[in-house]
């Protein structure tokens, strides 16, 4: 059942109305636009409680039980109780950027999901920039958080905001030049052409020896970086900071940066999906099918990692990225370059 | 002068607590910051503050004993022994066989528990949530052990002048044995989690380091003392009950570091379980408890007990006029002292070493503030 044919029938069926050209692609692209935005919010409603189980069962729990089958309509419940609650300014916070903190971290969040290919042809947008665009956008989170960290005028949020505008500058580099050294192989920077160039499961770059493996390992504990997240969740160390760059958000502001937070955590397996692990390519079952499990694959890796680490302290987090991943991920792309130009593996 | 000199700077000040997830109770810390790096800490204690001495003045000495429960509720028994063992050596009181062994059997059970909350405390201070749930996973154990004793989990009264409150009943015994038996592959699970952990140990190697003679001249004692190389333990050194009779080692460590203060406390953890194994063994039948007058009044004096407790030295200075009540009792535990000495260990440091720090010294409120 591939979903691409679908919608095809509904855009033809647009087209056949006789509307002009202009009309049929802004109704195209708002479709396309609720459309992402109602997957992403069920995508985040399902990873909270997914996260909740994850945790549960590694921890010897059992987690949401009492709300439906396994507890299901629990994080429906805890949106609707999120959404109902007073929205809460601090006095002293300034109040544009502590408003449009949340709402930049959000859209910044949704964008990306302009490029992403769900399944064979199942793309909003093919652009020929596509990973470089996910990057720059991507990159957007961090503002969102440093504003939050400042606009709070919260001594803990400050503290969590400066963090993770460190942090997040720091692994991006070595994140980067790991994309790059994929993108090297495709030789285009279009996400529908990194796909295509891994038809074959002996073509994933993760399993593209030397290279691969290591560049996947780079991309994974970055990815672990980008999204604030156990060992690298500095930003919000609970402990330390108690909650970081949210600690003044109540209410649908914290929910944005929440739901945020699932969906970044759900767009970096799904980039890693994409350039390690061939996307939505596989035999059988339909392209989009394939694209989810190999992602949810990846976020339940991410937890995993959540629920057995401690965190990193600082200072140790810039060390590691400067000294070692990056020195590392360079060293990885020039082998991927000599690959190439002696013709190894170029299948 | 350049632009930046020119610019008005200001102390970043950063109050940490009274409520805080990482103070383990209501303790305040006014930092003193350059960014990350604590410039200087101050403690503020008193928030938990009960004045249970001066309510111990206007009370019986078998009303105490609850009141003591409170002092330390980590380790409840501890101060319900810390105090009985006070008043027994003011009346020169014996204590049947099988009360001594009770004693011996709940102390260190207790030991574990209170150990066990530390473990998961330090854990989740590092970051990580799970072996939290794992070591109050085998508390629980201990915990409906208590329960089946004395019928409470948290505040015993089971520890009384003269012997123990009740004799245990007769599942103890298989129960103990039975969480025994899983405890040392129980702690064997803790460190692979955490012992080998390449974060916790990059996290707690080299923080806080404790020097031995700043540890004496500070009066910390416990397990953050024997961390720091100096094999001081009242179970050994001052022996009261009968530990006098019982094999077990004494660990130490070099470096008294976060990271040996937490070794010390896991190998604590199965040198407590062989000692409550021994005196399963040996276990004697017969009275659980001394006669004691109902209108009890010790001769006029002053005592001081200490004893071990989890968090080092615990000790009750009593003095008694002969009356039914006593005309003072102070309380020393152990979280004082290294509370005071946190400070000297932190300067520094970042804000997330504050955490390690406090987290490996086991620091409870109730204990500093009474």
């Amino acid at each position: 059942m591939e979903l691409a044919g679908i919608f095809k029938y509904f855009y033809e069926l647009l087209v056949s109305t006789g509307l002009p050209q202009v009309w049929v692609d802004i109704i195209a692209m708002v479709a396309a636009a609720v459309i992402i935005f109602g997957f992403l919010a069920v995508c985040a409603l399902f990873l909270v409680w997914w996260e909740r189980k994850v945790s549960a069962h590694i921890q010897q729990r059992f987690g949401p039980m009492r709300t439906g089958w396994h507890g299901w309509r629990q994080t429906i419940a805890d949106a609707i109780k999120l959404i109902q609650k007073e929205d809460i300014t601090p006095m002293t916070a300034d109040r544009a950027v502590f408003y449009w903190a949340p709402i930049m971290c959000f859209v910044a969040a949704f964008a990306v999901y302009v490029v992403m290919p769900f399944g064979d042809g199942l793309i909003v947008s093919d652009l020929n920039v596509g990973i470089l665009y996910v990057v720059a956008i991507t990159s957007f989170t961090i503002i969102s958080l440093l504003m939050a960290g400042w606009g709070s005028n919260n001594k803990y949020a400050l503290l969590g905001g400066m963090r993770s505008a460190a942090q997040v500058v720091s692994y991006e580099i070595p994140m980067v030049v790991t994309i790059c050294s994929v993108v090297l192989f495709v030789g285009s920077l279009s996400m529908v052409d990194i796909v295509q160039s891994q038809a074959q499961i002996y073509q994933w770059y993760i399993f593209r020896l030397p290279f691969g493996p290591i560049a996947f390992i780079i991309y994974i504990i970055t990815g672990t970086a980008e999204t604030n997240r156990t060992p690298f969740d500095l930003p919000e160390a609970e402990q330390e900071l108690v909650a970081g760059f949210n600690v003044e958000y109540s209410g649908m502001k914290f929910a944005m940066f929440f739901l945020a937070e699932f969906v970044n955590m759900f767009t970096v397996s799904a980039i890693g999906t994409t350039l390690f692990l061939g996307g939505w390519q596989g035999p059988f079952l339909p392209s989009w099918m394939w694209f989810l499990g190999k992602t949810l694959v990846l976020v339940f890796i991410l937890m995993w990692f959540r629920w057995t680490y401690p965190r990193l302290r600082v200072d140790q987090l810039m060390e590691f990225s400067w000294k070692f991943l990056l020195p590392l991920s360079f060293a990885n792309l020039i082998l991927a370059g000599l690959m190439k130009y002696s013709g190894w593996f170029n299948w | 002068m350049s632009e930046i000199d020119k610019l008005q700077t200001e102390e970043f000040v950063l109050n940490m607590g009274p409520h805080h997830p990482s103070t383990h109770g209501v303790c305040r810390f006014v930092l003193k910051m350059e960014g990350e790096v604590i410039k200087d800490v101050e403690p503020v204690v008193g928030y938990l503050h009960r004045a249970l001495e001066k309510i111990c003045e206007n009370r019986t000495y078998a009303q105490i004993i609850p009141v003591t429960d409170r002092f330390e509720y980590c380790t409840s028994m501890s101060c319900n022994m810390a105090f009985a063992l006070a008043v027994e050596k003011l009346a020169a009181m014996e204590i049947p066989e099988r009360a001594q062994y009770l004693r011996i059997i709940m102390l260190e059970l207790n030991r574990i528990a209170s150990h066990l909350i530390w473990f998961g405390t330090t854990a989740l201070d590092l970051g990580a949530i799970t072996p939290f749930l794992y070591g109050f996973r085998e508390r629980e154990f201990i915990l409906d052990l208590f329960e089946m004793t004395c019928g409470q989990r948290l505040t015993y009264n089971y520890i009384r002048v003269g012997g123990v409150a009740r004799d245990i009943p007769t599942q103890f015994v298989p129960k103990c044995r039975e969480f025994l038996n899983i405890f040392d592959a129980c702690v064997d699970d803790y460190e692979r989690l955490l012992t080998e952990n390449v974060i916790f140990v990059v996290r707690n190697k080299n923080v806080g380091v404790l020097p031995p003679e700043k540890a004496i001249a500070w009066g910390v004692s416990g397990p953050a003392l024997r961390a720091s190389g100096v094999k001081h333990d009242l179970r050994r050194d001052d022996p009261y009950c009968i530990y006098d009779r019982f094999d077990f080692e004494i660990p130490t460590c070099q470096n008294g570091d976060c990271y040996d203060r937490y070794i010390i406390r896991i190998k604590e953890m199965r040198e407590s379980a062989k000692i409550v194994r021994q005196a399963l063994d040996k276990l004697p039948e017969g009275e659980t408890r001394a006669k004691v007058k109902m209108v009890f009044k010790p001769p006029a004096g002053e005592v001081y007990s200490r004893i071990e407790n989890s968090r080092g030295e615990m000790g009750m200075y009593v003095i008694s006029d002969g009356s039914t009540k006593p005309v003072r009792v102070k309380m020393r535990g152990g979280s004082y002292n290294q509370l005071q000495v946190i400070p000297e260990i932190t300067r520094g440091h970042k804000i997330a070493d504050l955490v390690a720090i406090m987290a490996s010294m086991d620091v409870i409120m109730p204990e500093v503030d009474r």
